[in-house]
């Protein structure tokens, strides 16, 4: 019994070291805030993360510098008052993906716990989404809000009615074998 | 608890902080596989002007701004004029960004009927990461073309007369997200002068700072100091201070200056304004920036 348990073990944590490893193939992360006076939306395709299949593990990073607004004077409000990307130049997620079956064909529901770091700060967060896999390439789709008060991100009162006080944000990875 | 569930147990607190550890390890992997970067340093000022003078700052591609600047009367006048108020001086300009780094403007003055043209290109970006540069350089030269008098009434002026050139660098560097501090060496050359207390040729160096108080307000100054003045010039170093305020889509400077005109010719070779005696105007300059041409 003792020696089942071990090798058991054993071969998981095997597993999880030489387990399949995946790059991001291609990545679209965009926001969305909806205020009073101004929608303003953005879009990244810049970002890198390692999925592996194996153990769920999944990794990203998020170059704030690279989102694109409809008007260049958002971006620069966007790094210089609001992200700080100077001081915080990247917002990254590291957790564990459950819930879904690699095997299985078709959209499933899945889930992404882990921790979320933007503006420098880190939160324990559970992200809901969906996995597909599609010719051998895995593609997760997500959609969640983030509150800017908990990351810190403050609103200058004379923008109160430009900018929302929750931000929509989609991402959508596609990861192929490495 | 007997021996072996000690075991299973031991492992598997070993399991649950391997697995801990492997999303940091795959963290670390995707560190190493990206390339370090450049870190450009943006927004070294709030807008293209610190006072009366030109900063560092460029128009992103397809962005048009509009400045909208008033001075008003000198101080002293005292309670007759509402310190001055009663008198305004308009500039109106535009200035476009060709590209992030060229820029093309034009403005009318209302002082002496002056209209300028500019272009303006950032020579050098400050940077960090993989690339290191500690400052940013831009060039600009400006010509300005005097129309006042009207030519019937003084028909020996000829155009060349009425023209004036402006050529300067300025030299920043953002200390850190709140000081950013910037010299800027100036040549102004007009065509047509008071010879007996004037000079077709003046040199300058401008110094500017500026320090944000909050993200949407900071202070700003700046000084002219004149390399190559007669002895007998009536006129004086142009000085400013200012209060910025950013909100969407302007950006709002309050100031007091010694200085009248809103463009280099008056501002270097033309300020009469004694700060000692308390020659100082209220003013502005309004700034809001068009979005022209989608980025990207």
């Amino acid at each position: 019994m003792k020696n089942i348990t071990l090798s058991l073990l054993l071969v998981a944590g095997s597993l999880q070291v030489w387990g399949q490893k995946h790059t991001l193939e291609s990545s679209a992360v965009s926001f969305f805030s909806d205020a009073a006076i101004e929608d303003i939306s953005a879009r990244n395709s810049k970002s890198a993360g390692i999925f592996n299949s194996e153990t769920g593990d999944v990794v990203f990073s998020i170059p704030i510098g690279d989102f694109e607004f409809e008007k260049s004077l958002m971006k620069e409000h966007f790094n210089e008052k609001y992200m700080e990307t100077e001081k915080f130049p990247k917002s990254t997620f590291q957790g564990k993906l459950s819930g879904f079956q690699l095997t299985t064909t078709g959209e499933q529901p899945a889930k992404a716990i882990g921790k979320l770091t933007i503006h420098g700060i880190t939160r324990d967060v559970e992200i809901p989404g969906t996995v597909e896999v599609v010719n051998g390439k895995t593609i997760m789709k997500s959609t969640f809000i983030v509150k800017l008060v908990d990351y810190k991100i403050a609103i200058p009162q004379l923008l109160w009615q430009n900018i929302a006080e929750e931000i929509e944000v989609k991402l959508e990875f596609t990861f192929k074998a490495q | 608890m007997s021996g072996m569930n000690k075991l299973v147990l031991l492992c598997f607190s070993f399991f649950s902080t391997t697995l801990a550890f492997a999303q940091d390890d795959l963290m670390k992997e995707l560190e190493a596989t990206q390339k370090p970067e450049v870190n450009y340093v943006g927004q070294t000022f709030k807008g293209t002007r610190i006072i009366n003078g030109q900063s560092v700052e460029t128009k992103p591609k397809g962005a048009l701004e509009f400045i909208f600047s008033h001075r008003f009367g000198k101080v002293n006048d005292g309670a007759f004029t509402l310190w001055g108020l009663d008198q305004a001086y308009v500039r109106l300009g535009f200035e476009y960004g060709l590209t992030d780094r060229l820029g093309i403007g034009i403005g009318r003055n209302s002082v002496d009927q002056t209209f300028d043209s500019f272009l303006r290109y950032k020579v050098a970006r400050q940077s960090s990461g993989a690339k290191n540069f500690p400052l940013t350089i831009t060039a600009m030269g400006t010509t300005n073309i005097k129309t006042s008098p009207r030519p019937s009434d003084n028909p020996l002026l000829t155009f060349e007369d009425r023209l004036s050139y402006v050529g300067q660098v300025m030299i920043a560097r953002k200390f850190s997200s709140r000081f950013s501090a910037q010299i800027n060496p100036i040549f102004v050359h007009r065509n047509t002068v008071k010879k007996i207390n004037e000079n077709n040729d003046d040199i300058a160096i401008g110094a500017g700072a500026r320090y944000k108080i909050t993200r949407s307000l900071a202070l700003s100054g700046e000084y002219y100091y004149r390399l190559n003045q007669k002895d007998n010039t009536p006129y004086y170093n142009s000085v400013g201070v200012g209060l910025d305020i950013e909100t969407g889509g302007h950006v709002f400077q309050l100031l007091f200056t010694n200085s009248l005109g809103m463009i280099e010719r008056t501002m270097i070779a033309e300020t009469d304004g004694n700060v000692k005696k308390g020659d100082i105007r209220f003013g502005f300059n309004i700034s809001r920036t068009f979005q022209i041409q989608k980025p990207k």
